[in-house]
C-alpha cells in the first residue's frame, strides 16, 4: 500500500479521536470562516471598550453616575430636553430619562459589568464542570452516582427561577456583581458542562492510548493530566465559547428584573427596565442598550459558533466528505470488542441464534 | 414490553429521588442560612413578637432534619399554625403562608399557576411547530441560499435575549402598529378567543428564540443522519429524497428533539418570568419577582419548590417518550 | 450484450484519482470479484455502477452501463428506477447500513414499493418472503424486528434479502462479510452462491480478502492504486499470478495449513493464569466474559489466542496485562501472584488509530515507559526512543511526528516500539495487525517474529483470524464464550483438532483453491441436510 494513499485513508478516520493537532490547524479552520471573523472583531471592539471605559468617559468629560437635573423636563416626568434624547457636544448618546446621567457612560461601562460578570461566571462554570465531570468519569461507581444525579439536579433546575431566589437571601452588602456572577454560574452552566465532561472522560477512559499510558506504569492523576485533559480542551472550549453569551444574556435578564447589579452600577439590562416607558420620549434609551445587548450576545455566538466549528472534527472531516473511502477492513476496529463489556452481550453465536427478542 | 416497564419504573423513582434532593437542598439554602433565619424569612417589616411567632413557626429551636420532617409534614399532611389570635389548619400540600400578606402560599400558587401554564404550554406548540418546520426546510435545501439565510436568522434568534425580543414585539405591535392590545390575561375558560389573543405576544416573544433552537438542532441532526450509511442504502435502492428526508432523516432527530423539549422547558419556565414581568401577566414569575423584592421567604421556596416539580416532571416524561422514540436506550 | 460495461472510468475527489482508467464487463449471471487492499479504489467503482457519486463533488469520467442504463448519463429519475430494481447492493457494515428506528420488514417494504405499484400490506408480504429466502427463521414475526435485535449475522442476510426484493439482474456486494466472523462468513457466502444458482442474478463481489473471492466468484480483478493489475479466471490468477504485486498478495495471504516456519526453544513459564474469570455488570445482566480459563506463557515462545467475537479473548489479554482484574483466579508473573499493571508485561493494541494520542508525538509516546520509571537524562531517553524507532523499522527523525502522518502499519510500529521500551519480558498482542492489509500485516508479523527470537520475548497473540494465528503461534488456546476450548500445541490443534467447535471453525476458512472451496462448500452443506 503507497504510505501516501495510507495517510488519506488512516487520517479521514480519526473521528473517535477529537481534533488531530494544535492551534494551528484551529487557526486556519477558524480563519476560514468569515462570519466568524467579523463577530471576533466585535468581541475584540467591545472588550477594548469595556476595557478602555474610564478613558472614554473621561474624552467625553462625563461619567455614568453624575445626575443632571438640569438636562431633564421633570414637568413632562422626565424626559430628556433637546432632540434625540438630549444629544449634545457633552453628552454624544443623551442623558437617561428621569435622572439625566449620561447615556454613553452609562453604556461603556455597562459593557464592563456584562463582560466581566458573563466571563467571571464562565470561568466558575468550566472549573467546577471540568471537576465535577472528570471526578464523575473517573470515579468508581458510587462517586460517579452521587455525583452525576447532583448534576442532573441541577441540569433541571430553571435558572431565572433559582437566582431570583437566592439573590432573595443574600445580604446586600455583598459586592452585587459578583454575587450576580457567582449565582448564575452555580445555579446553571456547570452542570451541562460537567455532563459533557463526564461523558468525554469515559469515552477517553476507554481509548487503547489511555490504556498504554497505564502500561507505562504511569499513575491515574499523571493520566488524567497528561492524556485526558487536552483530550478535553476542544470540547471544553467550544462550551465555554458558547456558555459567554448565554451568561451575558443571564445577567441582563436578572438586571432587568431589578434583582441583578443594582444601580448606580449601570448594566444594559437594568437600563431597559423602564424602556418600555420611555420609548417614545426617549427611544434610544431603549435602542442603545438593546442594541448592545443584541450585537454582543449575536458576537459572541456566531464567534462561539466558529470555534465549534473550528474545532469539531467532524466538521472538518465534512469538508472531505465524498472521497468515497470506504473503511474496508478497519471494520473490526470499528466495532471492538473491548468497546464495552455490555455491548458484547448479544453477541454472535456460532449455529446462528436469534438475537434477543 | 417488560424492560420497558421497569424503564419506566426506574426514571419515575429517579424523579422522586431528584424531588427530594431538590426539596433538601431548597430547604437548608433558604432556612439555614445564617443570620436570623426568623427575621429573614418574616421579612425587614416585621415586628419583634412577629419574628419570634415565625421563629416558633418554624421550630427553630429543634435540630435540622425535625425543622426538615415538620416541612415535609406540612406538604403532605397539612399543618396548624396560630396566627396569635386563633389556630388555623393549612391542608396539604401546605406550604406555609406569606408573612407579608397573611395569604397561603398554595393559593397563592393555585391562582397564578394557569397563566404560566398557559404560557409556557402554547409557547411550546409554537416553538415545537415553528422550530421543526424551519429546520426541515432547511436540511432540505441544504447547500442553497435558503439554508444560509435560515442559518443566519436562527443564530441571530438563538442571541436575543427574551426581553429583548418582547418588547421590541410589544413596541413595534401593540404601541406602533396598534394590530394588537397591549396583552391583558384572560382565563381560558372565561373566553377562549381572547385568551389566545392576549396571549398571542408572550407566546410569541418566548418561543422566537426558543424555536431557532430547535432549528439548529433539528436541522444538525437531521444533516448527521443524512450522512449516515443507511442513508447511503436507501439512497442505493432508489428510495426517493421526500421520503429519505421525511421518513430517514426526520425520524433520525425525533429523539434529539425531545431531549431539548424537556431542557426547554425548563429555560422557558425562567423565560416566563421575564415575559410575565414585560407583559404584566400575573403568573408565577410575576409573583416570584415581586416575592424577592419584597424578601417574601415562604413564597419564594414555594415557587421554586413547585416549578422544580414542573421541571423534573417534564424532564422524566421526556426521558419515557425518548425511550418510545429510540428503543434501544431501554437496553443499555 | 453484457449486463456491465464499464468503460475508461476515472473518479477523482480533489486532487486524488481514485479510480484511473479502469475497463471491465461482466456477463449476464456472471460472478466478478474486484481484489485490492485499502486504497486501491475498489469500492469507489462499485458506487460508481450505481451513480452513488452523483452529487458528491466526485469527478467521473469514462463510462458505466449498467442492464442497458448508462449511469453517468441517466436522469435523476433512470437513476432511481435502475438503483435496487436493476442493480442491488449489499454494503459492509450490516449495522450501520439499516435505519436503527425501522422494522427491518418495513425497510425491505419500503424499497420495494420505491420500485413496484404495490400496497403497503402486499410489500410486507413480499418482505417477509425475501426474508425468508435467505434463510431467518420465523421470518413473519422477526420482520417486525429492529436492527439491533438481531445478529450481524442475520443483519447481512437481511440486507441481502433487501437486495433481493426487487429481483435484480445483478448484486454489487461491497465486503459483505468483512464485519462478520469466520463462520457467519462461510454461510453468508454459501447463501450467496445458493441465490446465485437459483436467481440467474450476476454478481460483482468487492474485497480486500482473496479467500473470500476464491470462494465465490469465477473471475477476479485484482486492483492497485485505482488501475487493475491483473485479471482473469479465479483459479488461474490465484495458482499462477502473471504480476508481481499479485504474487507479492499473495505470497503475504497467511494460510491456514501452513507451520510456523522456526520454532524457537521456549523456556521457562514467565506468565500464568490460573482458574481466572471476569464477570461484567450486575445482578441479571451480569456475564462471565472469561470463565475459568487457565493457561502459561514460556519465554521465547507465541502462544496464540483464537475465538469469535464475544468469546472473551479480548478481555483475557487486558487481564494478562494487569488492566483488568480477574473476579476470581489470578495471574502469576514468573511464578508470584501479581495484581496491577507490570511493566515486565506490555500490550499491542488492535486499533493503530486509537493507541496513540493523536496530541503527542510519537516519540514522546514511546519514551513514556523510560520517564515513567523515574529516568531524567533527556539525552539518554531520547537516544533509546531513537533505537528504539529504528529497531521497528522507523526512523531516529520520526521523534517528533504525530500519529497521524504515519501510516496504520507505521504505527502499529510505534505501537511496538512503546511496548519494547519498558523492557518486558512478555508482549500481549491484541489483533495486532487485524486493521492493517496483508502486505503490512505479513511486515508487522514479521517484525515479530524477529523481535522475539532476538530479545527472548514470550508472546501472546490473541486474533480472530486463524490462518495469522497459525503463521505465528507455537501453541494454540481456542476460546468460545468464555471458556478455553482446545489448548494445545499449533499444529496438532490445526491438523487434528479434537473438539468440534474447532472442526467448525477451520472448515469455515476460505480456501484459496477455488475447487477446494468447492468441496468445502458441499461438505457444508451436508451436515445441514442430515
Amino acid at each position: 500500500m503507497s504510505e501516501a494513499l495510507a495517510v488519506v485513508e488512516t487520517a479521514g478516520t480519526d473521528t473517535t479521536v477529537p481534533a488531530v493537532s494544535g492551534a494551528r490547524q484551529f487557526w486556519r479552520r477558524l480563519r476560514a470562516q468569515r462570519a466568524a471573523l467579523v463577530a471576533a472583531a466585535v468581541v475584540a471592539l467591545l472588550v477594548l471598550v469595556a476595557l478602555a471605559a474610564p478613558l472614554l468617559t473621561a474624552l467625553e468629560g462625563q461619567d455614568p453616575t453624575t445626575y443632571h437635573p438640569a438636562l431633564i423636563d421633570s414637568a413632562r416626568g422626565g424626559v430628556p430636553l433637546g432632540s434625540f434624547g438630549g444629544v449634545s457636544a457633552e453628552h454624544w448618546l443623551g442623558v437617561e430619562p428621569q435622572t439625566g446621567r449620561d447615556m454613553f457612560a452609562r453604556l461603556v461601562y455597562g459593557a464592563r459589568v456584562s463582560l466581566g460578570v458573563s466571563l467571571g461566571a464562565t470561568v466558575v462554570q468550566v472549573a467546577v464542570g471540568i471537576a465535577m465531570g472528570v471526578a464523575a468519569g473517573l470515579g468508581n461507581r458510587w462517586v460517579d452516582l452521587v455525583l452525576s444525579r447532583i448534576t442532573d439536579i441541577f441540569v433541571s433546575m430553571p435558572l431565572m427561577i433559582m437566582a431570583l431566589a437566592l439573590l432573595a437571601i443574600v445580604p446586600n452588602t455583598f459586592p452585587r456583581p459578583v454575587l450576580v456572577a457567582l449565582i448564575i454560574a452555580l445555579v446553571a452552566g456547570w452542570s451541562t458542562m460537567a455532563k459533557m465532561v463526564r461523558a468525554q472522560t469515559l469515552t477517553l477512559k476507554n481509548l487503547d492510548y489511555v490504556a498504554a499510558a497505564r502500561l507505562s506504569g504511569w499513575k491515574t492523576w499523571r493520566i488524567a493530566v497528561r492524556e485526558l485533559l487536552p483530550g478535553l480542551a476542544a470540547p471544553g472550549i467550544t462550551y465555554a465559547a458558547l456558555l459567554i453569551p448565554s451568561n451575558i444574556s443571564a445577567e441582563a435578564a436578572l438586571s432587568f428584573l431589578g434583582v441583578g447589579v443594582k444601580p448606580p452600577t449601570p448594566s444594559w439590562g437594568q437600563m431597559l427596565t423602564s424602556a418600555d416607558v420611555w420609548y417614545q420620549a426617549a427611544p434610544q434609551y431603549l435602542l442603545l442598550p438593546a442594541a448592545a445587548l443584541f450585537v454582543t450576545v449575536f458576537a459572541l455566538t456566531v464567534l462561539g459558533d466558529g470555534v465549534r466549528v473550528a474545532l469539531d472534527p467532524r466538521a472538518a472531516s465534512r469538508l472531505r466528505v465524498g472521497t468515497g473511502r470506504r473503511r474496508e477492513n478497519r471494520a473490526r476496529a470499528a466495532v471492538p470488542e473491548n468497546a464495552l463489556p455490555e455491548k458484547a452481550l448479544p453477541v454472535k453465536s456460532l449455529p446462528e441464534k436469534e438475537g434477543p427478542a | 414490553m417488560n424492560g420497558f416497564t421497569g424503564f419506566v419504573l426506574r426514571r419515575v423513582i429517579g424523579a422522586v429521588v431528584t424531588l427530594f434532593a431538590l426539596s433538601v437542598i431548597i430547604y437548608v439554602v433558604f432556612y439555614v442560612t445564617p443570620g436570623n433565619v426568623a427575621q429573614i424569612t418574616c421579612g425587614p417589616r416585621c415586628s419583634p413578637a412577629q419574628v419570634h411567632q415565625v421563629a416558633q413557626q418554624l421550630h427553630l429551636d429543634d435540630p435540622l432534619y425535625v425543622r426538615y420532617g415538620h416541612f415535609l409534614q406540612g406538604i403532605f399532611a397539612g399543618q396548624d399554625y396560630s396566627t396569635g389570635t386563633s389556630v388555623e389548619h393549612c391542608a396539604a400540600p401546605c406550604l406555609g403562608q406569606s408573612y407579608q400578606t397573611g395569604r397561603q402560599v398554595t393559593d397563592v400558587i393555585w391562582t397564578k399557576l394557569p397563566v404560566s401554564v398557559s404560557l409556557v404550554l402554547g409557547a411550546m406548540v409554537i416553538w415545537l411547530v415553528l422550530g421543526i418546520g424551519t429546520g426541515v426546510l432547511s436540511a432540505w435545501r441544504r447547500g442553497r441560499f435558503t439554508e444560509r439565510a435560515l442559518t443566519a436568522v436562527t443564530l441571530a434568534g438563538t442571541a436575543t435575549p427574551v426581553f429583548v425580543i418582547g418588547l421590541v414585539l410589544m413596541i413595534v405591535v401593540c404601541g406602533e402598529l396598534r394590530l394588537l392590545p397591549f396583552p391583558q390575561y384572560v382565563n381560558l375558560t372565561d373566553d377562549p378567543e381572547q385568551w389566545a389573543w392576549n396571549l398571542l405576544l408572550p407566546w410569541l416573544s418566548l418561543a422566537l428564540i426558543e424555536a431557532a433552537g430547535f432549528a439548529r438542532l433539528t436541522r444538525a441532526s437531521m444533516l448527521e443522519t443524512l450522512a449516515e450509511d443507511h442513508i447511503r442504502t436507501f439512497r442505493a435502492y432508489g428510495v426517493g429524497e421526500r421520503a429519505i428526508i421525511v421518513r430517514h432523516a426526520l425520524r433520525g432527530a425525533t429523539a434529539s428533539v425531545i431531549a431539548l423539549n424537556a431542557v426547554t422547558v425548563g429555560s422557558a419556565v425562567g423565560g416566563a418570568v421575564l415575559t410575565e414581568t414585560l407583559f404584566g401577566l400575573p403568573g408565577i414569575g410575576q409573583e416570584l419577582v415581586h416575592a424577592v423584592k419584597v424578601v417574601d421567604l415562604p413564597v419564594v421556596v414555594g415557587m421554586v419548590l413547585v416549578t422544580g416539580f414542573f421541571v423534573v416532571l417534564a424532564n422524566a416524561l421526556a426521558d419515557v417518550l425518548y425511550a418510545v422514540a429510540d428503543r434501544r436506550v431501554v437496553l443499555a | 450484450m453484457s449486463l456491465l460495461e464499464v468503460t475508461d472510468l476515472t473518479v477523482e475527489f480533489g486532487s486524488l484519482r481514485a479510480v484511473d482508467g479502469l475497463s471491465f464487463s461482466l456477463a449476464e449471471g456472471a460472478a466478478l470479484a474486484l481484489v485490492g487492499e485499502s486504497g486501491s479504489g475498489k469500492s469507489t467503482v462499485a458506487g460508481a455502477l450505481l451513480g452513488l457519486h452523483r452529487g458528491t463533488g466526485a469527478q467521473v469520467t469514462g463510462t458505466v452501463r449498467v442492464a442497458g442504463t448508462d449511469v453517468e448519463a441517466a436522469s435523476d429519475e433512470e437513476l432511481r428506477r435502475l438503483r435496487g430494481a436493476k442493480a442491488a447492493m449489499v454494503f459492509q457494515d450490516p449495522l450501520s447500513s439499516l435505519d436503527p428506528y425501522y422494522a427491518i420488514g418495513d425497510q425491505i417494504a419500503e424499497v420495494h414499493r420505491a420500485h413496484a405499484r404495490v400496497s403497503r400490506r402486499a410489500a410486507r408480504a413480499r418482505a417477509v418472503r425475501v426474508l425468508e429466502r435467505v434463510g431467518i427463521p420465523d421470518a413473519a414475526r422477526r420482520a417486525r424486528s429492529r436492527p439491533h435485535e438481531f445478529s450481524g449475522g442475520m443483519r447481512q442476510r437481511a440486507l441481502i434479502a433487501m437486495a433481493l426484493a426487487c429481483e435484480p439482474q445483478l448484486l454489487i456486494a461491497d465486503e459483505p462479510t468483512t464485519a462478520l466472523d469466520v463462520t457467519v462468513q462461510a454461510q453468508i457466502l454459501d447463501l450467496l452462491h445458493t441465490l446465485r444458482a437459483e436467481t440467474g442474478m450476476g454478481l460483482l463481489l468487492v474485497t480486500h480478502d482473496v479467500g473470500v473471492a476464491a470462494e465465490s466468484v469465477d473471475d477476479v480483478l485484482v486492483m492497485r492504486h485505482g488501475r487493475a493489475v491483473e485479471r482473469g479466471p479465479v483459479g488461474a490468477v490465484l495458482a499462477a499470478p502473471a504480476e508481481a504485486y499479485t504474487r507479492e498478495l499473495l505470497d503475504a495471504v497467511p494460510r491456514v495449513d501452513a507451520r510456523r516456519a522456526a520454532s524457537p526453544v521456549a523456556g521457562e513459564v514467565v506468565l500464568e493464569a490460573t482458574g481466572v474469570r471476569r464477570e461484567f455488570g450486575r445482578g441479571k445482566r451480569a456475564f462471565a466474559a472469561v470463565d475459568g480459563v487457565s493457561l502459561t506463557v514460556r519465554r521465547g515462545e507465541t502462544l496464540g489466542v483464537v475465538g469469535e467475537s464475544g468469546s472473551g479473548k479480548t478481555t483475557l489479554g487486558r487481564m494478562l496485562v494487569g488492566l483488568l482484574e480477574p473476579t476470581a483466579g489470578e495471574i502469576r508473573y514468573a511464578g508470584r501472584a501479581h495484581t496491577g499493571v507490570n511493566p515486565a508485561v506490555q500490550m499491542v493494541f488492535q486499533d493503530p488509530v486509537s493507541s496513540l494520542n493523536p496530541r503527542r508525538g510519537v516519540g514522546e509516546s514511546i519514551a513514556d515507559p523510560l520517564r515513567a520509571r523515574g529516568e531524567k537524562d533527556e539525552d539518554g531517553i531520547r537516544a533509546r526512543v531513537a533505537e528504539l524507532l529504528e529497531r521497528v523499522g522507523l526512523e531516529a527523525a520520526h521523534y517528533d511526528r504525530y500519529p497521524h502522518e504515519f501510516s496504520g502499519g507505521q504505527r502499529q510500529r510505534v505501537g511496538i516500539a512503546r511496548a519494547l521500551a519498558a523492557d518486558p519480558r512478555v508482549i500481549v498482542c491484541d489483533e495486532p495487525v487485524s486493521a492493517l492489509d496483508v502486505t503490512t500485516q505479513a511486515q508487522v508479523v514479521a517484525l515479530l517474529g524477529e523481535l522475539q527470537r532476538e530479545l527472548g520475548l514470550a508472546l501472546v497473540f490473541i486474533a480472530h483470524d486463524l490462518a495469522v494465528v497459525r503463521q505465528v503461534s507455537d501453541r494454540v488456546a481456542v476460546m468460545r464464550k468464555g471458556e478455553l476450548v482446545e489448548y494445545g500445541p499449533a499444529d496438532e490443534v490445526y491438523d487434528s483438532p479434537r473438539e468440534p467447535y474447532t472442526r467448525q471453525l477451520l472448515a469455515a476458512v476460505p480456501a484459496l483453491d477455488p475447487e477446494l472451496a468447492a468441496r468445502r462448500r458441499a461438505a457444508r452443506r451436508e451436515p445441514a441436510v442430515a
